[in-house]
């Protein structure tokens, strides 16, 4: 009985996914973390060290939209309400934008865009590499974000090479974890792997009870 | 805080002062909670009064200075100090207090005593921090009995021309201007006199990051980041490109024979 209510529409969200105005409110709503930072930073909201408060906030933001991303298909499934599926490239491309934005910041007020120096960085600092990997793998996930990509990649291989975004999800934990090692300071770090590991989980159930099948 | 300008060499630099506004809202002060406007925000539960300090170990006279002995021991001088933190940001602060060294002289050490450890308050009740495991409670710093003594080293009651906020480290905390932030303890209760190196807490933390001198040094590197640079907060602003980290925070001049023939790369 409880599979079969798992799996009841919900009816009621149907309708509002199709709605006209529902992406561009996505879209708006996605965009509201950034367009408060830039207010932060044109009026000096952002406390005393501003350029650390960018680097961090844009990094938190890209983490949480990671986490928003990778709940689309397991809510989608669980409620049995497809349309959520149209939601997803937005998101990820959120997700792109705000690591965009992460390093962005990062290599502007950090390093004053000294390519030498941020080179060095990343060869220097293990969480550099990690973050800086990850940000390669979504950046080859951005650029076959659009459907002509799938058409020519193949949807069976387009797939797999979206798989990636898993691996980009442990690689984005392990870089925060790194990050707040320094401090001993992991109660964030938990919420965030409790969130991802729940997401990667119910995929791998899932997986596992489709091949038994 | 009535006080007067300190006439130290090297005691009062020329450079712009840090507002007292981000002074005083973005700290380091774990009991209050590690982001760095935790301390301006529960700090107000400390309770400054009545406070002492007990002086223990190698010494001849051994004693319990209340806060107020503390205060009139020794006539109240303005400094200005950088202050550079080891996560690679600076401030200028207008501190007030006199040298630690009045004190010591004051307590007499033993001939054995070598070092001097700090330890500060750690009361659950009043620090919600003390309850997390970022550290071992309470924080202890501690110096080499000639770095204590050096001029420059001050016991601080106050800044910006007045007491000391509780976030900051009310009502006496410790300023060593050449070395990383961490290394001047905060809401001191004792002051230990040791022939051993003391256990230093963040050295407890991570003993490979945070080395028992931790003399600011840009051609040593945090192993997570390069120390070379910092920002100075409240002036360099969002798109400058960070300072230059001097050597003893641009106090090698004064303090320099203190590490004379020291390899800085292995005692860092």
């Amino acid at each position: 009985m409880s599979a079969l209510a798992a799996r009841r529409p919900a009816a009621w969200l149907r309708p509002l996914l199709r709605h006209r105005l529902a992406k561009p409110l996505v879209f708006g709503l996605s965009l509201l973390p950034f367009c408060w930072l830039l207010y932060g930073a044109i009026f000096d909201q952002l406390g005393a060290n501003p350029a650390e408060a960018l680097v961090r906030a844009t990094g938190d933001w890209t983490l949480r939209f990671l986490c928003l991303v990778l709940t689309v298909t397991p809510l989608r499934v669980i409620s049995n309400t497809p349309a959520l599926a149209s939601f997803r490239r937005m998101l990820g491309l959120f997700v792109y934008f705000y690591v965009a934005m992460h390093l962005l910041s990062y290599s502007w007020f950090d390093m004053g865009f000294d390519m030498t120096e941020i080179g060095r960085d990343i060869a220097k600092r293990p969480f550099i590499l990690v973050g800086f990997s990850a940000f390669v793998l979504l950046t080859a996930l951005a650029l076959t974000s659009f459907n002509r990509a799938i058409k020519t990649l193949g949807a069976k291989r387009w797939q797999l090479l979206h798989r990636l975004v898993y691996i980009v999800a442990g690689l984005a934990l392990l870089h925060f974890f790194w990050m707040r090692a320094g401090k001993n300071d992991f109660a964030e770090v938990l919420v965030y792997a409790l969130i991802l590991g729940l997401l990667l989980g119910w995929r791998l159930v899932n997986f596992i009870s489709k091949t038994r099948r | 805080l009535p006080s007067v300008k300190s006439s130290l060499a090297g005691a009062i630099t020329m450079e712009k002062l840090t507002p007292y506004k981000d002074a005083s809202s973005y700290n380091n002060f774990y009991e209050f909670g590690t982001d760095k406007a935790d301390p301006a925000r529960h700090a107000h539960t400390l309770k400054t009064s009545p406070w002492t300090v007990e002086i223990e170990g190698l010494v001849k006279k051994p004693a319990q200075y209340t806060l107020e002995d503390l205060l009139k021991l020794s006539a109240q001088q303005e400094r200005v100090y950088r202050l550079r933190c080891v996560e690679g940001w600076s401030m200028v602060i207008p501190w007030i207090g006199y040298s630690l060294s009045e004190l010591i002289k004051k307590v007499e050490p033993l001939g054995s005593a070598k070092y001097v450890e700090f330890v500060t308050l750690a009361d659950p009740k009043t620090m919600p921090g003390v309850g997390s495991r970022v550290l071992d409670w309470p924080y202890v710093e501690a110096l080499r009995l000639d770095e204590a003594m050096h001029p420059l080293t001050l016991l601080s009651f106050g800044m910006y021309g007045e007491l000391l906020p509780n976030q900051n480290g009310a009502p006496v905390r410790l300023v060593v201007p050449w070395k990383y932030g961490f290394k001047s303890g905060k809401s001191l209760v004792k002051i230990r006199f040791t022939d051993k190196p003391p256990a230093t807490a963040w050295n407890k933390a991570a003993a490979n990051e945070y080395g028992f001198y931790s003399n600011v040094n840009p051609n040593v590197d945090h192993p997570r980041w390069s120390q070379a640079t910092e920002r100075r907060i409240g002036e360099d602003g969002l798109f400058a490109k960070k300072r230059k980290t001097l050597m003893f925070n641009g106090y090698e001049a004064q303090v320099g024979q203190l590490y004379a023939g020291m390899d800085l790369k292995k005692f860092f």
